[in-house]
């Protein structure tokens, strides 16, 4: 009993290491998306993390001045509401007269002052300031309080940056460019995996150490060559079609390879059943492989789709910057200097930006584990 | 109706030389088993009738035909796979019909002959299943139903028992001997290194050991008269007992081979007995086996029900005449005078 209660040291570890892992990664998540719904004024005032507390806040109003006092009772007196004329709401927990001290005085209680003048002031605002004498002067008397404000979500971020800000446009562009640029390359490398796997083809093992050897290539080295090439043909320079065909080649050796090793891993007797069977290459292709391949096509399809989705560089590279053809990690990187110190637009700019990373990732993601194991486990 | 006939079969990868000018006439309509130890060539030597390993040189007839370089679905062929190889994302039916669509048959036709087999295979409820719902005995009938729809001529087994659980196993060898009862004109040619499937299915046995044909006999051919060293060895279990020296020399042959089934075991003294103490004794209920230790080497003797020797006695054993083999110094059969 005692043993199975005992914690050994490496899975002490792993299981910390696990839980550090997954607390770097969603506490800034939760931060982020906390903070897009919260209130502009909020976010500048206080942390994320506050989000659900009442937050008290010291402020300063000033009464009505003497002009509008009233006699009553042989007194002077000056009544009305602190949060008149201001969209404040809020309760007040104390106030005070002195700058020093905004909480002197407890909410609903009265403060005698000096010279005999009192000032009641109530948590909803309303005040009552009296004086044995008449008010002097032609300005109101400055009162400090705290108030305490309730949590407050809002949905104004989302609507401020998706109509005005250009992010539901540049959503839309982003989706233009990932979607056909993972569909493209998952065609033509499942076509290539399975020929480089099962078909009879001369230098077969040339090509495949070619495309291990393409995997290894930094991108950054093609995109010159690139480049020229396009703008020598002029169709493909600038447009969607240019960026689909560049986001291909760069995603296809790891495609041909990942699919390659899994329908390799394809048990050898299934396709040679399908050939006594009397089933031609393409037939075997599209009824036995395509089907039992379908955990490693969705996981390269996150791996595609995520990394052409937070692609920068050859968006800016091979795609214009016009606003119908601006991506949302070239629109976030010119709204973090044009509105660098708003951060209720950069919040939620950011989190429409990982919305559909983590919708991608979490409604396919037990293919991505399967997928990751490709090849290593036989008949995945 | 197809008859099979291998002249001068050669098969290697590169420099390996798997199977060596096998020569093979398979009638039409007959059950040939493949026998051999592991390695010895028989699942290669199917899967060149099959189409699925190319043929080095050689020719393969199928009906007179030379049909070396014919693909598999064109050789009227089925092959029912060691692992069955069932599509696992497919029905039962869509298994079945896969062959059939294919061919190009229409969706009608398809339907009636997939049910025929089914119902033939007791399979009917089971249609609509994926293979892992299916259990192994299951799972080898829709792998035979799919090579009985296809109306092949020919169907090649694969050690297609060896997945399946003993008991399963002596029942599935009934159904195939069953099959091949209702499918009389359909040659078959199974390939197994288990014996007793070898002995009670086959018309002829093919022995086979290092990509050559050791010898072609029905199974009591090779029983009774094997023609070498290696056949007199590999049949019949437990194996026959191979006695050189003296013994062999008064028999007039360099080897003699003895079945333990024939060898008169006793505890006194016998004529031109070999003498030997009791190693230990295997009492199996029906029969028991003896293992003698002798001049000659290690002796294995069978007795009917449980013997009455025990282990460390001196006893004396004496092949039952008209038992014995004779084989020359090359491992031939000498025919007895």
């Amino acid at each position: 009993m005692w043993q199975r209660i005992r914690l050994e040291p490496s899975r002490f570890f792993l299981h910390l290491a696990v839980l550090l892992i997954v607390a770097a990664w969603t506490l800034p998540t939760a931060g982020l998306l906390v903070s897009s719904l919260r209130d502009k004024d909020l976010i500048a005032t206080s942390g994320w993390w506050t989000a659900l507390t009442t937050t008290e806040r010291s402020e300063q109003a000033r009464m009505k001045p003497p002009a509008d006092q009233v006699q009553k009772d042989g007194h002077s007196e000056i009544s009305g509401n602190l949060f008149e004329g201001t969209d404040h709401a809020g309760q007040i927990s104390a106030f005070g007269t002195r700058v020093q001290n905004p909480a002197e005085f407890s909410a609903g209680a009265t403060a005698q002052l000096q010279d005999g003048r009192s000032l009641t002031v109530n948590s909803d605002g309303s005040y009552v300031y009296t004086s044995p004498t008449a008010f002097t002067g032609d300005r109101g008397q400055r009162v400090f309080f705290v108030t305490s404000v309730p949590p407050k979500f809002t949905t104004d971020n989302y609507r401020t940056v998706l109509f005005s800000e250009g992010i539901g446009r540049s959503f839309i562009n982003s989706l233009t460019v990932t979607i056909p640029a993972t569909i493209i390359p998952i065609l033509i490398a499942a076509f290539a995996a399975y020929a480089l796997a099962w078909m009879k083809l001369p230098a077969r093992g040339f090509i495949i150490a070619v495309i291990v050897g393409l995997l290894v290539v930094p991108l950054q080295m093609s995109l010159i060559p690139l480049l020229k090439i396009y703008n020598a043909t002029g169709f493909l320079s600038k447009t969607y079609l240019g960026i689909w065909l560049a986001h291909t080649g760069f995603g296809l050796p790891f495609a041909i390879y990942l699919l390659r090793s899994y329908i390799a891993g394809l048990p050898k007797d299934l396709i040679e059943s399908a050939q006594v069977d009397g089933a031609n290459d393409f037939k075997i292709f599209m009824r036995i492989i395509l089907p039992l391949s379908f955990p490693a096509l969705a996981s390269f399809a996150i791996f595609q789709f995520l990394w052409v989705w937070n692609d920068l560089l050859v968006a800016i590279v091979f795609l214009g910057s016009g606003n119908d053809q601006l991506v949302l990690t070239g629109r976030l990187n010119a709204l973090l200097g044009s509105r660098g110190g708003n951060w209720e637009i950069l919040t939620a700019s950011a989190f429409v930006t990982i919305i559909v990373p983590l919708v991608v990732f979490f409604s396919l993601q037990r293919y991505f584990v399967r997928g990751l194991l490709a090849g290593s486990v036989k008949g995945g | 109706m197809a008859n099979i006939k291998l002249s001068n079969l050669n098969k290697s990868y590169g420099a390996v030389h798997i199977l060596k000018d096998v020569n093979l006439d398979i009638k039409s309509g007959e059950f040939i088993v493949f026998v051999g130890p592991s390695g010895c060539g028989k699942s290669t030597l199917l899967r060149s009738i099959c189409g699925l390993e190319a043929i080095s040189s050689g020719t393969l007839e199928i009906d007179g035909a030379v049909v070396n370089e014919v693909p598999p679905s064109k050789r009227g062929i089925a092959m029912v796979f060691q692992s069955y190889a069932l599509y696992p994302h497919m029905s039962v039916y869509e298994n079945i019909s896969f062959a059939l669509e294919n061919q190009g048959l229409d969706r009608a036709s398809i339907k009636q002959k997939v049910e025929k087999v089914a119902e033939m295979l007791q399979l009917t409820p089971y249609l609509t299943r994926l293979p892992k719902a299916l259990s192994g005995g299951q799972r080898q009938r829709v792998a035979i139903g799919r090579a009985i729809v296809r109306g092949a001529k020919v169907f090649l087994f694969d050690e297609p028992l060896s997945n399946l659980d003993a008991a399963l196993r002596v029942q599935t060898r009934m159904e195939i001997a069953k099959l091949k009862r209702a499918m009389p004109d359909t040659t078959m040619v199974y390939v197994t290194h288990d014996q007793v499937e070898a002995m009670t299915l086959a018309d002829r046995i093919v022995v086979l050991q290092a990509g050559r044909v050791e010898q072609v006999g029905t199974p009591m051919e090779l029983y009774e008269k094997p023609g070498n060293v290696f056949v007199a060895g590999f049949i019949g279990s437990p194996k026959m007992n191979f006695v050189t020296g003296d013994p062999a020399e008064r028999a007039g042959c360099k080897t003699l081979g003895i079945r333990p089934e024939h060898l008169e075991v006793s505890a006194s003294s016998l004529a031109d007995g070999i003498p030997g103490v009791v190693e230990y004794t295997e009492i199996l209920g029906s029969d028991s086996f003896v293992y003698v230790a002798t001049d000659y080497g290690m002796i294995t003797a069978r007795e009917n029900g449980r013997t009455a020797i025990s282990k460390g006695q001196k006893v004396w054993l004496k092949p039952v005449s008209g038992y014995v083999h004779r084989f020359d110094g090359n491992g031939k059969r000498l025919d007895t005078p």
